[in-house]
């Protein structure tokens, strides 16, 4: 029946608007006495108006409408007749502001006049509550025709949502066209949603079942309605039960999947910020309260090569990570290499007093960050292939940076790894940890490996600082946000073992997630806290304890 | 706060100390008859120095404008700008040093409630006047105070509404997620309170907080999502400056939508986006009283105005400065005062507070009216829609001016606040 209207007045439309165009002639005279309506100020009349306007269902008057409702659309009176027209860009000529219009229609340009002898057309709250409707239908049609899955997947969501009845031809259609397999199953579940609210009996049954299958969550609480209603025939609420049930047992399996990946995501973020710590603190006994403010300075790193990624190959702009990883690596590993050479290697042995001076060489990068790029947060945007997630299942979907950084963390541990266990250069850095006097006597310069070891750690500091970029803020303060929890990580883990580094950022990964959910953030933050504590206490030297002679140096 | 660890402690003190030093260089030695002094009460270093900033540069920026025009009942105007270093103790102590050392005619200043709280007492008991700027909980009603910027009923309560409204998409499930401080946790008190009166069923609400600087929302957009699987819901985000580019990215990442969940954000404005990745923002909304893209001519000459002030006075930013609701406040809290001055013919705190009353302005965001016996403010509200140059698109906005209630008739039906008829806050007849 709707179909039916809109086919007619489609019909009378595009009768009257071949003939309007032939002539060059106003639009039909219905859409010309709205129009007219629509400078008056009797709300019924703008509504009626607004109504004929849309019931076109042609694109342009749609659009035009839509104009009306950001309030772009004017009324412009020339020798009595007023007629509307659309505004686009503003611009300040002298003291006067002038705007670019077009007709109404065609948008055609009508060329620059000043806003002074315009005047817009209104559109208050009730205006623009008649005007939606008709906007979202021609959005979801749009939508279904985007190349981006992810804003199909949107409008199939967005109707299941609202179970029209009149939205399920459109969205068998669209079913018939799509070929992703996420979009598909979000149709299907939206078209059985639909029919759950609207069909008969046995439609019903069907759409439960449907559902059932497609794992869907949002259709619980319709089922368990279902379910619930005494009206509704036995079949019917069977399968309902049926498919509630099975719902549920895969939402605890989606949790179950979700809760490990997001303990393995935190567990590979902390890895990535403690590494380059344990290493500095682990091998080389410096307390390097630093380490943050590298952590900083590889972010910051990003941001300048985003910058000139965005300034100097606009069209290369996704690839810009890729470079920013070695380039966030060498600096920091720079400026670790000035800060052992220049300070660091006279206080060897004195932790207490590389700790103050660590702690001051932070607050002058902190400092020199702030004065450099301001005191504000920097913003780095994600490279496409970073932004949003894979769906994996039902329910799950991961998202790229996320698994990106695991992978990150995974490879720079094995490249650690090989490192100190496959090389001679580690070897000679685990003969100066194990016992500095004899390596030197044995002719490994001892102030090299040093050297080395240190710009290594601050180097994996850049890397992780680069990391991060991708999950939360650059900003002056960042490293302050990050160093409790690297030295969390690395004392719980055992100093000096980079097994228990991995372990404990594992553990401490996965033990947040396991108790968030339950405790919340913050109870979550205090509970992990308590946890490391009470561990503590029982082996102050965390989970691997360095044995034998050189336990306490 | 946030967990402040011991280096902050020290940093604070360190900077504290600059300031101090700094502060013997001001013009604390004009002491001629023909000016009159009001000092600035904003942090300058510290956490909340990225907000807090732009509020002090406003406040000179009108400084200037009003001597330019020949200034106070023909007194030229001297700021006092101190730094309070973002610590609340420091914030009674430099008020303290405003009020009786360099006895300023009116202070503007204060963002967090925290540090409002702490100058309260500073203020009452030396009778002093403050204008505090910045949109807040409510449940306060001093004598010595003007609140320039939204009360929960102009701000939380219309963003709610909205969005539960057939044009805002009609949601019926609420997130209430906030960062962990007064704020977030009476304006969620509030908000509960308003929805459970509309008939929102308790299930529908969820209440969540996190820590300050929190990075991690994965188990959070986690249950949202499950939350709005089951039909219409949208969220109400009073989370603070920084956590929220990790909130946004998380919640796109996972595959959430505006048009599905929309965020509806009580702490983000322009000036919060500058240092932003906006394009996991963009659809999401806002609700404040001000946006730098209302139209009109004084909003215009105020933006321009602005980035020409940034640019002369050099201030980092230069004239890609922006302006958002808590600068359009503490602008006009300075007019407000001017005007409130020249009508009492004094600079003396009570007959200045008195000509407050019912004095209107025309600010860019349109004509505002201070409130006639509750020290608060008459300002219209608008919801906005994040775009991706960090601007917002109005997309709603309140028939003329709303009325302020620091009592909010949910939470606390029985309080009013008055200060003509009664001593401030005072008991409803039932």
């Amino acid at each position: 029946m709707i179909r039916l209207t809109v086919l007619l007045s489609l019909t009378v439309w595009l009768a009257a608007g071949a003939a309007g165009h032939a002539a060059g002639a106003p639009p039909s005279s219905e859409v010309a006495r709205a129009l007219a309506d629509l400078t008056t100020d009797d709300a019924d009349k703008r509504e009626a108006a607004v109504t004929v306007i849309g019931q076109t269902r042609d694109p342009k008057w749609i659009q035009f409408l839509s104009g009306l409702r950001d309030g772009s659309v004017y009324a412009r009176t020339r020798a009595g007749v007023t007629e509307l027209v659309v505004g686009g860009s503003k611009a300040t000529r002298g003291d006067q502001d002038v705007i670019d219009i077009a007709g109404a229609y065609d948008r055609e340009p009508l060329g620059t006049v000043p806003l002074a002898e315009l005047k817009e057309v209104p559109a208050d709250r009730r205006l623009r509550l008649v005007i939606k409707p008709f906007l979202d239908a021609d959005e979801t049609k749009g939508q279904f025709a985007d190349p981006d899955p992810g804003v199909r997947r949107g409008a199939a969501v967005k109707l299941g949502n609202q179970a029209a009845a009149g939205a399920a031809p459109v969205v068998e259609e669209a079913l018939k066209k799509e070929g992703d397999r996420w979009v598909r199953h979000a149709l299907a579940e939206a078209l059985a949603l639909i029919r759950l609210a609207n069909g008969d009996g046995a439609q019903r049954a069907a759409a439960a079942q449907a559902l059932g299958e497609l794992h869907s969550e949002s259709a619980l609480p319709a089922l368990q309605r279902l379910a619930a209603d005494t009206a509704a025939s036995a079949t019917e609420r069977e399968a309902a039960v049926h498919a509630i049930r099975g719902i549920q047992r895969w939402g605890l399996l989606t949790r179950t999947v979700e809760t490990l990946f997001q303990g393995a995501s935190l567990a590979s973020i902390l890895l990535l910020m403690a590494l380059g710590l344990a290493v500095v603190f682990g091998l080389m006994g410096v307390i390097n309260m630093a380490h943050g403010e590298l952590m900083a300075l590889g972010a910051y790193a990003t941001y300048v090569v985003q910058n000139w990624f965005r300034a100097a190959w606009p069209a290369h702009f996704d690839s810009y990570f890729l470079v920013a990883l070695p380039v966030s690596f060498v600096v920091a590993a720079a400026v670790g290499l000035v800060l052992e050479r220049g300070v660091i290697r006279f206080l060897y042995g004195r932790p207490l007093e590389t700790l103050l001076l660590t702690w001051g060489a932070s607050l002058i990068i902190q400092q020199g960050l702030r004065l450099w790029f301001g005191a504000a947060n920097v913003d780095v945007s994600s490279p496409s292939w970073l932004s949003g997630g894979v769906p994996v299942m039902v329910g799950l979907t991961l998202p790229y940076n996320r698994v990106f950084i695991i992978g990150l963390a995974t490879v720079s541990v094995a490249a650690m790894y090989w490192l100190l266990f496959r090389t001679s250069a580690g070897l000679r850095i685990r003969a100066v940890t194990q016992n500095r006097a004899m390596s030197s006597c044995l002719g490994v310069r001892a102030g090299v490996v040093d050297a080395t070891t240190f710009a290594f750690g601050a180097g994996l500091a850049g890397l992780a600082g680069c990391a991060l970029t991708q999950i939360g803020n650059v900003g002056p303060s960042l490293g302050q946000n990050y160093i409790v929890d690297s030295f969390m990580v690395v004392v719980t883990g055992g100093v000096g073992k980079l097994a228990g580094t991995i372990l404990a950022s594992a553990g401490l990964g996965g033990l947040t997630k396991g108790v968030e959910p339950a405790l919340g953030a913050v109870f979550g933050k205090v509970a992990i806290l308590v946890a490391v504590i009470l561990f503590l206490q029982r082996r102050p030297a965390g989970l691997f304890a360095t044995r034998g002679r050189n336990a306490e140096a | 706060m946030a967990a402040f660890s011991r280096r902050d402690f020290v940093k604070g003190s360190l900077v504290a100390g600059a300031a101090l030093g700094a502060g013997v260089g001001f013009p604390s030695v004009l002491r001629a008859q023909d000016t009159v002094k009001i000092g600035v009460l904003h942090s300058l270093s510290g956490t909340m120095a990225i907000s807090e900033v732009s509020l002090r540069d406003v406040v000179l920026m009108a400084v200037e404008e009003i001597n330019a025009k020949g200034g106070v009942m023909g007194k030229k105007v001297t700021p006092v700008v101190v730094d309070p270093a973002s610590n609340w103790d420091l914030f009674a102590e430099k008020a303290k040093q405003l009020l009786l050392q360099d006895k300023v005619a009116a202070v503007f200043g204060c963002w967090t409630s925290v540090s409002r709280k702490s100058v309260l007492p500073v203020f009452e008991n030396n009778n002093g006047l403050l204008f505090y700027p910045v949109q807040y909980e409510g449940e306060e009603c001093s004598k010595n105070v003007f609140y320039t910027g939204a009360t929960p009923n102009q701000q939380l309560i219309p963003g709610a509404e909205y969005l539960m409204s057939k044009e805002g998409g009609a949601y019926k499930k609420f997130y209430l997620l906030g960062t962990d401080y007064v704020f977030p946790r009476t304006a969620n008190k509030i908000l509960r309170a308003f929805l459970l009166a509309k008939g929102v069923p308790a299930d529908n609400i969820a209440e969540e907080y996190t820590p300050f600087n929190h990075q991690d929302y994965q188990t959070i957009v986690g249950k949202i999502k499950r939350f709005s699987s089951g039909g219409t819901a949208c969220v109400l985000s009073t989370i603070n400056g920084d956590s929220n580019v990790p909130f946004y990215k998380e919640f796109t990442n996972q595959g959430l939508r505006s048009e599905n969940a929309p965020i509806m954000a009580y702490s983000v404005a322009e000036d919060e986006l500058r240092g932003m990745d906006t394009s996991a923002l963009v659809g999401h909304l806002a609700a404040w009283n001000y946006f730098q893209s209302v139209e009109t001519a004084n909003n215009k000459k105020f933006v321009q105005a602005f980035k020409a002030y940034a640019k002369k006075a050099n201030l980092p930013g230069g004239d890609k400065r922006v302006t958002d609701d808590p600068m359009e406040a503490a602008y006009f809290g300075v007019y407000i005062w001017k005007q409130a001055v020249e009508k009492a013919k004094s600079f003396d705190v009570d007959p200045v507070r008195k000509a407050v009353y019912g004095q209107t302005f025309a600010a860019p965001s349109g004509t505002i009216k201070m409130h006639e016996v509750n020290h608060h403010t008459y300002r219209p509200v608008l919801i906005g829609e994040i775009l991706k140059d960090g601007q917002f698109k109005i997309i709603s906005r309140t028939k003329g001016l709303v009325e302020p209630e620091p009592w909010s008739k949910y939470t606390s039906p029985d309080k009013g606040c008055d200060w003509v008829k009664y001593q401030g806050t005072y008991q409803k007849k039932a």
